[in-house]
C-alpha cells in the first residue's frame, strides 16, 4: 500500500498540475470567444445533467486553430521565437561554456565560491533584473554614459526595445542553466586523460577537441535544452527589453489574454506551443537516458 | 643465479644508457621531491622505481613524460636534453595507473589515438592497430567501448594504446595495482613477454615489492626523492646496502648491537660456547657433501665469497634439516656447559665480526661483516627464510632459544613470531611440509631458532 502510494505521488503531481490544467487549456482553446465571465462559451457545469454534456461536447470544434493558422501573425510568431531561442542558446552555450570551463580548472578551493557566485543572482527577483537592464541598456543609460564618456560613441546607441536586448536579456538570465550541467560533465574530467592525449601526441587545442569537448557533450545538451525550452516561451524579456518588431509567441499569447480577453485563441496558441516544445522535451529526456546508460 | 650471457648492460662500459638523470632537481614550492638525482637507464631494459609513496618515484616519471619540467639538472634521451620538451614531442609513451582510456571512443579508436596524430596514412594505421590487438590479444573486442569490457582488458587496451606508437621508452604507473592478485601475476609475466617481444625499454613505477622483483631487470629503491640503491632484485634482496632498503624490501629481522671483529684466521676450534652439543651430519654452512672434520676450503676471498653464495642458495634449505631430525639424544639440559664436546663443533668461516646485540643473549655471528666495523653500532638485516625454527636444539653458528607468540599461516609456508628470553621478536619461516594437524610447533611452544654465520647483511647503522 505504501509502496503504491510512493509510486503513484508523481503520477499523481503530473495529473494534478499538469494534466488536469492542460485540459483545461484545452477546452478553452476549442470553444468560441464570448462576452461573458468567464469570457467564452459553451459552458458546462456538472449540476447540468448528462444531456447538457452531450451538446457542450458537441460544440467544441477547432475553429480557433484553424485561424491561428490563416492570420500569418502567429506563424511568424512562432518562427520567430524560434528563431530568437536557437540563436540566444547558442549565444549562452558561447558565453556559458568558458566560465563553465574555467570553473572546472580553478583550484578546488574556489570551485564552491565560483559555484556560488553563478547561483547568486537567483537571490533577486527576475523582474526587477530584468529591469536594471533597462536601466543599463536605455539610451540614457549606464552603457552609453559609458561609451560616451569614453568617447568611443558619439551618438548613444539604441539598444534598448531592439532584438539584441532581448538577446542579451535571455543570455544573462538562463546563463547558469547552462553553465550548471557544463560544469558538472566538465568537473568530472579526469585530468589523466588530458594528460594522455598530450602524452599521445596532442597540443593543448587538439586535446580540448579530440577530448575535453565530446566528454562535456551531456552537459552542453542537457544545458542548451535548459535553455531553449524556456526561451521559446518567453514573455517578459521580450516584452521589457523588446521592441516593437521584437515578434515572440510569449507576447503574442500574452496580447491575446490580456489585451484582447479571447481566451480561446490564447490557449489555442499555448497549445501549439506546448506541442512545438514536447519535441525538445523528449529529445532532451532522450539524451539525458542515454548519457546515464553510458556512465554505467 | 649463475649467469650464462646474462643481460647486464650497466655493467658494461661502453653501453650507451638510453635515459640520463643528471643531477637533476624538482622542488614543488618549499619541497623537494627530487634531490640531485643522477641515475642511466639502458636500453631494453624493464626498470623498476619502487618506493612508499610521496618518494619521488611518480615524480621522476612524469618528468620523464614530460608533465613535470625539472627545476634544475638535466634529463637525456638518447643523448638530448629532453628535460623541457612538450609530452607531445617525446619519443616517450606513458600507460596511466588509472589507464585513462577515452570513454567515448572504442577499444580501436582508443588504440589508433596517438597514430591519428602523426598524420600517417590510413592503411598504415589499420595495420598498427591490429598488431598490436594481436599483441595484447583484444581483437575481439575491438568495436567495444572502454566501460563495456573487464579491468583486466582496459589494462591491456592501455598497454595496446601506450604501444601503438612504437615509443622508444615506455612509462608505466603502478600499471597492475587496479588488478586483482592472480589477475595481476598472469599481468606480470605477460608484461615480461610484450617487453621482450617488444623490445621497448620499460620503466615501472610501483610501490609493490614483489613486483618489481618480478619484472624488472634492475631496480631502484628510493627514499625522499633520492636513490638508496640500484641493483638487480636478487643483489637488492640479498645484499641491500642499508637498513632502508632491507626493511623496505620483503620481511626481515633487524638485530641491533655493536660490531666486534673475530679473528681472521683462527681455527675453527674457537667456538663461542653456546653452540656446542652437535649431531654430526648437521652442517648448515656447506654443501651436503662436505664432511664436518673435513676442511675443504681454505677461506681466501674468492672462496669465502662462492661459500657465501652457496650458502645465500642452499642455506635455508639445509637449515631446515635439523628441525626435521629427530634428536637421537636429549639436548641442551643434560649436558653440562663446560663439558668438551664429543662430537665437532658447527663450521663456522673465520673472520667477520660478532654483534653484541641484546642483555642475555649471545652475540651473533656474522662471517661477511666488514671487520673494519669493529666497535661501531651496526644492524643485522635478517631474512625470516634464512631464520631455522626448531624444538631441538641444533648445530648451527647462531642458535637463539625462545616462545612462539604468534604463528602466520600462508599456506605454502608459515612465519613463527619468536619471542626470545629479553623480550625481542625474531620472525623465522618455514615451508609447510607437513598437513597442518600435524604440524609440529605451535603456538607457546619453547623452540630454538637458528641461522648460519653467513645468512645476515651486516649494515652499517
Amino acid at each position: 500500500m505504501r509502496r503504491a502510494l510512493l509510486i503513484a505521488s508523481p503520477y499523481l503531481w503530473l495529473l494534478a498540475l499538469f494534466l488536469v490544467p492542460f485540459a483545461i487549456v484545452l477546452k478553452i482553446s476549442l470553444s468560441d470567444i464570448a462576452l461573458a465571465r468567464p469570457p467564452y462559451m459553451p459552458q458546462w457545469h456538472p449540476g447540468d445533467g448528462l444531456v447538457a454534456l452531450g451538446e457542450f461536447l458537441g460544440s467544441l470544434d477547432f475553429e480557433n486553430f484553424v485561424f491561428l493558422t490563416q492570420d500569418d501573425l502567429y506563424w511568424k510568431a512562432y518562427l520567430s521565437s524560434l528563431r530568437i531561442a536557437l540563436i540566444s542558446t547558442a549565444l549562452t552555450l558561447l558565453v556559458g561554456y568558458p566560465i563553465a570551463y574555467g570553473m572546472a580548472r580553478a583550484a578546488p578551493e574556489w570551485r564552491p565560491t565560483l559555484l556560488m557566485l553563478v547561483i547568486l543572482p537567483f537571490w533577486t527577483s527576475f523582474l526587477i533584473r530584468v529591469y536594471s537592464w533597462m536601466g543599463i541598456l536605455s539610451t540614457e543609460g549606464v552603457l552609453n554614459q559609458f561609451l560616451t564618456g569614453l568617447g568611443l560613441i558619439s551618438e548613444p546607441l539604441q539598444v534598448l526595445n531592439t532584438n539584441t536586448a532581448v538577446y542579451i536579456g535571455i543570455v544573462y538570465t538562463y546563463l547558469p542553466f547552462m553553465i550548471l550541467p557544463i560544469y558538472s560533465a566538465l568537473e568530472k574530467l579526469d585530468d589523466a586523460l588530458l594528460e594522455a592525449a598530450e602524452d599521445l601526441g596532442c597540443n593543448r587545442t587538439e586535446a580540448f577537441w579530440l577530448v575535453t569537448f565530446p566528454l562535456s557533450r551531456t552537459g552542453i545538451v542537457a544545458g542548451c535544452f535548459l535553455v531553449f525550452i524556456p526561451s521559446l516561451g518567453e514573455f517578459v524579456i521580450p516584452s521589457l527589453l523588446g521592441g516593437s518588431d521584437t515578434l515572440m509567441i510569449g507576447k503574442i499569447l500574452w496580447e491575446e489574454f490580456f489585451s484582447n480577453r479571447d481566451w480561446p485563441v490564447a490557449s489555442a496558441v499555448a497549445v501549439i506551443l506546448l506541442l512545438i516544445l514536447i519535441v525538445p522535451i523528449v529529445l532532451f529526456q532522450r539524451s539525458e537516458e542515454k548519457a546515464r546508460e553510458a556512465a554505467k | 643465479m649463475v649467469n650464462e650471457t646474462r643481460f647486464a648492460p650497466w655493467d658494461d662500459p661502453e653501453a650507451r644508457p638510453l635515459i640520463q638523470f643528471r643531477g637533476v632537481t624538482k622542488r614543488f614550492g618549499d619541497f623537494t621531491a627530487i634531490d640531485d638525482l643522477t641515475l642511466d637507464i639502458y636500453p631494453r631494459e624493464f626498470f623498476a622505481l619502487l618506493g612508499p609513496s610521496g618518494c619521488g618515484k611518480t615524480t621522476m616519471m612524469r618528468m620523464l613524460a614530460g608533465f613535470e619540467e625539472p627545476t634544475a639538472g638535466e634529463i637525456l634521451l638518447d643523448g638530448r636534453d629532453i628535460a623541457h620538451v612538450p609530452p607531445n614531442r617525446r619519443p616517450v609513451n606513458m600507460m596511466f595507473q588509472s589507464y585513462a582510456l577515452f570513454p567515448h571512443l572504442s577499444v580501436w579508436d582508443n588504440i589508433a589515438f596517438g597514430l591519428r596524430r602523426e598524420s600517417r596514412d590510413k592503411a598504415a594505421i589499420e595495420a598498427r592497430v591490429e598488431e598490436m590487438l594481436r599483441l595484447t590479444r583484444l581483437t575481439k573486442f575491438a568495436r567495444r567501448k572502454p566501460h563495456q569490457i573487464s579491468g583486466g582488458q582496459r589494462q591491456r587496451v592501455a598497454l595496446a594504446r601506450s604501444l601503438a606508437k612504437a615509443p622508444k621508452l615506455l612509462l608505466l604507473d603502478e600499471p597492475l595495482g587496479a588488478l586483482d592478485r592472480k589477475l595481476r601475476e598472469e599481468t606480470q609475466f605477460e608484461l615480461m613477454d610484450i617487453q621482450e617481444k617488444t623490445g621497448t625499454t620499460f620503466v615501472i613505477v610501483t610501490h609493490d615489492q614483489e613486483e618489481a622483483m618480478t619484472v624488472a631487470s634492475r631496480v631502484a629503491v628510493m627514499d625522499e626523492g633520492r636513490i638508496v640503491q640500484v641493483a638487480t632484485p636478487e643483489v637488492i634482496y640479498e645484499a641491500p646496502n642499508s637498513v632502508y632498503v632491507a626493511d623496505f624490501i620483503g620481511d626481515v629481522n633487524l638485530l641491533r648491537g655493536t660490531a666486534r671483529a673475530r679473528p681472521a684466521e683462527t681455527a675453527p676450534e674457537d667456538q663461542p660456547q653456546e653452540t656446542q652439543q652437535a649431531a654430526p651430519d648437521a652442517m648448515p654452512e656447506q654443501v651436503p657433501a662436505t664432511k664436518p672434520g673435513d676442511r675443504r676450503y681454505q677461506p681466501n676471498a674468492l672462496g669465502m665469497r662462492l661459500h657465501n653464495t652457496l650458502a645465500r642458495v642452499f642455506g635455508a634449505w639445509i637449515e631446515d634439516e635439523p628441525k626435521r631430525l629427530p634428536a637421537p639424544e636429549p639436548a641442551a639440559a643434560p649436558k653440562p656447559k663446560a663439558a668438551p664436546a664429543p662430537a665437532p663443533a658447527p663450521d663456522i668461516p673465520p673472520g667477520g665480526i660478532e654483534i653484541d646485540w641484546a642483555q642475555g643473549q649471545p652475540a651473533v655471528i656474522a662471517a661477511n661483516g666488514e671487520p673494519a666495523l669493529d666497535g661501531k653500532p651496526v644492524v643485522l638485516a635478517l631474512r625470516p627464510e634464512k631464520v631455522s625454527i626448531a624444538k631441538d636444539r641444533p648445530v648451527a653458528p647462531n642458535v637463539l632459544g625462545g616462545k612462539v607468540i604468534d604463528i602466520g599461516y600462508l599456506g605454502n609456508i608459515s612465519t613463527y613470531h619468536v619471542q626470545l628470553s629479553d623480550g625481542s621478536m625474531v620472525k623465522a619461516q618455514a615451508t609447510n611440509t607437513r598437513r597442518i594437524a600435524r604440524r609440529d610447533i605451535t603456538w607457546e611452544d619453547e623452540v630454538w631458532i637458528s641461522f648460519s654465520a653467513t645468512a645476515g647483511v651486516v649494515l652499517a647503522e
